[in-house]
């Protein structure tokens, strides 16, 4: 499904357009694809760049200028329910594949059959120039979506050690990272990994194994459980789950 | 030190959550210092048989080839090391074998597969890659990828129409635009980079690049280093928390020591004396 956009002024949608093609224009000129015949846009006002699933908008240098959700912009990448804003009207960009497929051929690597066309001349190289770092007002960038989803969650609960013997006795380390280690390197090193179902314990290095509850862990995880009492390279530590 | 002390290598392969079979192909050879690894694709399980015909081809002609051949020593066509040639030669012959494969079985048809392998010789290695399965290295406090892809999200960063923080939500992830054993040709990138003694080597399929966060990958393999085995269950641990979209697989290996090859003199006085 191609993705759309939807032009409206003051709330009364006027016109829909499919981006079908890889460079879709718009203006004030009849010869652009979206005509908006209007004095405050300009005769090419804006393009839009439609690489398979993903759009890039970008100003011609226009005299009045774009925004996208209210911030003015050269260049966006766009996200599915931006708003770009010309003059007194409102292009709104809809996307149907914008939501991660939930099947799982959306992750199957597949080969483009065909050579890429190069992407570059199609950016005027004036402004090529200028935008070549890339300028994004930080408001425009888009939160993070699904890659890299955080393995913690709020549900998740939070825990902690705390240190019961030696000169450190008393401090207590949260586990906020996916891993933590402990110990001393060279000499015994364990690490605790954080995951969606728990907190495991598992032997790093050195020639002896980790203790918990007094018991030798081996070399395989160990699930901790809430006031279990981990002994490492002489030091006593308790971990706990934090309400 | 040989080469099987200095290196220290660890592979492991995993479906992911998924998916209901791995079309990853992974292989090590301790001996030469070689390690393989290709993410296949295709129909039912053409994209297994692609990804084991290339990690089979690659890993047994080199293997072959170095019964009698010295890695580090110049081809004398091209002026490059043999071991650049041996890479970059096989992965040609992988990429014959999976087309032609593909040609004569209708079940096959359109399979293909991506391949990074590293052979490392003379406190080097070479690296070769098609596709987006990744090299990346560790050394010191600094982690990076050493490959560059060879996918239409690459490229759109290279002409800097996306920027790297975008790409991560862009929907044109898996898009790659080399592959080996889809046409009659294929252009396989071949590098050479010097190995220090405390490197870490990390080669994976997308499965895991995808799934996790470099910094994140950087951080466990920081963290684990001592522990290669580990460090690699843990990363496989890591992409299916994540999600586990896709198969997985990683390849690591640590430099313990210096490796280098005898030196030319060295063998020449031997030789003279032998005669």
């Amino acid at each position: 499904m191609p993705a759309k956009l939807i032009l409206s002024m003051d709330g009364e949608v006027l016109k829909d357009y499919v981006l079908s093609k890889e460079r879709t224009t718009i203006g004030r000129k009849p010869h652009n694809d979206i005509v908006i015949d209007n004095l405050a846009v300009s005769s090419e006002h804006a393009a839009i760049i439609t690489i398979l699933n993903d759009s890039f908008l970008e100003d011609l240098d226009s005299t009045n200028g774009l925004a996208v959700n209210g911030t003015t912009v050269k260049k966006h990448f766009l996200q599915q329910n931006d708003v770009i804003e010309i003059g007194k009207y409102k292009l709104k960009y809809l996307n149907e594949n914008a939501a991660p497929a939930p099947s799982a051929d959306f992750e199957k690597t597949m080969i483009l059959s065909r050579p890429v066309k190069p992407v570059a001349p199609v950016v005027p190289p004036s402004y090529e120039s200028a935008e070549a770092t890339g300028r994004f007002s930080p408001s425009n960038i888009a939160p993070e979506q699904a890659p890299v989803q955080p393995v913690a969650t709020s549900l998740q609960p939070r825990a902690a050690v705390q240190i019961l013997n030696g000169p450190n006795a008393g401090r207590e380390l949260e586990l906020i990272k996916s891993l933590t280690t402990l110990g001393k390197p060279g000499v015994q090193v364990a690490v605790l990994a954080r995951r969606p179902h728990g907190f495991f314990m598992t032997h790093v290095e050195g020639a002896k194994f980790p203790l918990v509850n007094g018991e030798s862990i081996g070399e395989q995880p160990r699930q901790l459980k809430d006031h279990d009492i981990i002994e490492l390279a002489g030091v006593k530590m308790e971990f706990y789950f934090k309400s | 030190m040989n080469k099987q002390n200095a290196l220290e290598m660890v592979s492991q392969t995993h479906s992911g959550k998924v998916r209901s079979h791995n079309e990853d192909s992974v292989a090590l050879d301790a001996a030469n210092g070689l390690a393989v690894l290709a993410d296949g694709m295709g129909g039912y399980n053409a994209g297994e048989v692609a990804s084991g015909i290339a990690v089979s081809v690659v890993l047994t002609e080199i293997k072959y080839r170095l019964q009698t051949e010295k890695p580090e020593a110049k081809d004398p066509f091209s002026g490059e090391d043999v071991g650049v040639v041996l890479l970059r030669d096989n992965v040609e012959k992988a990429n014959s074998s999976i087309f032609h494969a593909a040609q004569s079985q209708p079940q096959y048809a359109g399979m293909g597969t991506t391949i990074v392998a590293a052979l490392f010789y003379d406190n080097q290695l070479a690296v070769v890659h098609v596709g987006d399965s990744r090299l990346y290295r560790l050394r010191g406090e600094v982690f990076e990828a050493i490959t560059r892809d060879h996918s239409l999200l690459q490229e759109q960063i290279d002409s800097g129409i996306i920027s790297k923080e975008d790409a991560r939500t862009s929907r044109n992830k898996n898009l790659v635009t080399r592959a080996v054993g889809i046409d009659a040709e294929v252009q396989p990138e071949v590098h050479v980079y010097e190995a220090q003694v405390g490197d870490v080597y990390l080669l994976c399929s997308d499965g895991l690049n995808d799934m996790v966060a470099d910094e994140i990958i950087g951080e466990t393999l920081q963290m684990l280093k001592a522990n290669l085995p580990l460090a690699a269950t843990q990363l496989i641990e890591l992409a299916n928390d994540h999600g586990g979209r896709d198969n997985v697989s990683v390849i690591l290996i640590k430099i313990n020591g210096k490796f280098s090859a005898p030196r030319p003199w060295l063998s020449k006085i031997f030789a003279w004396f032998k005669s």
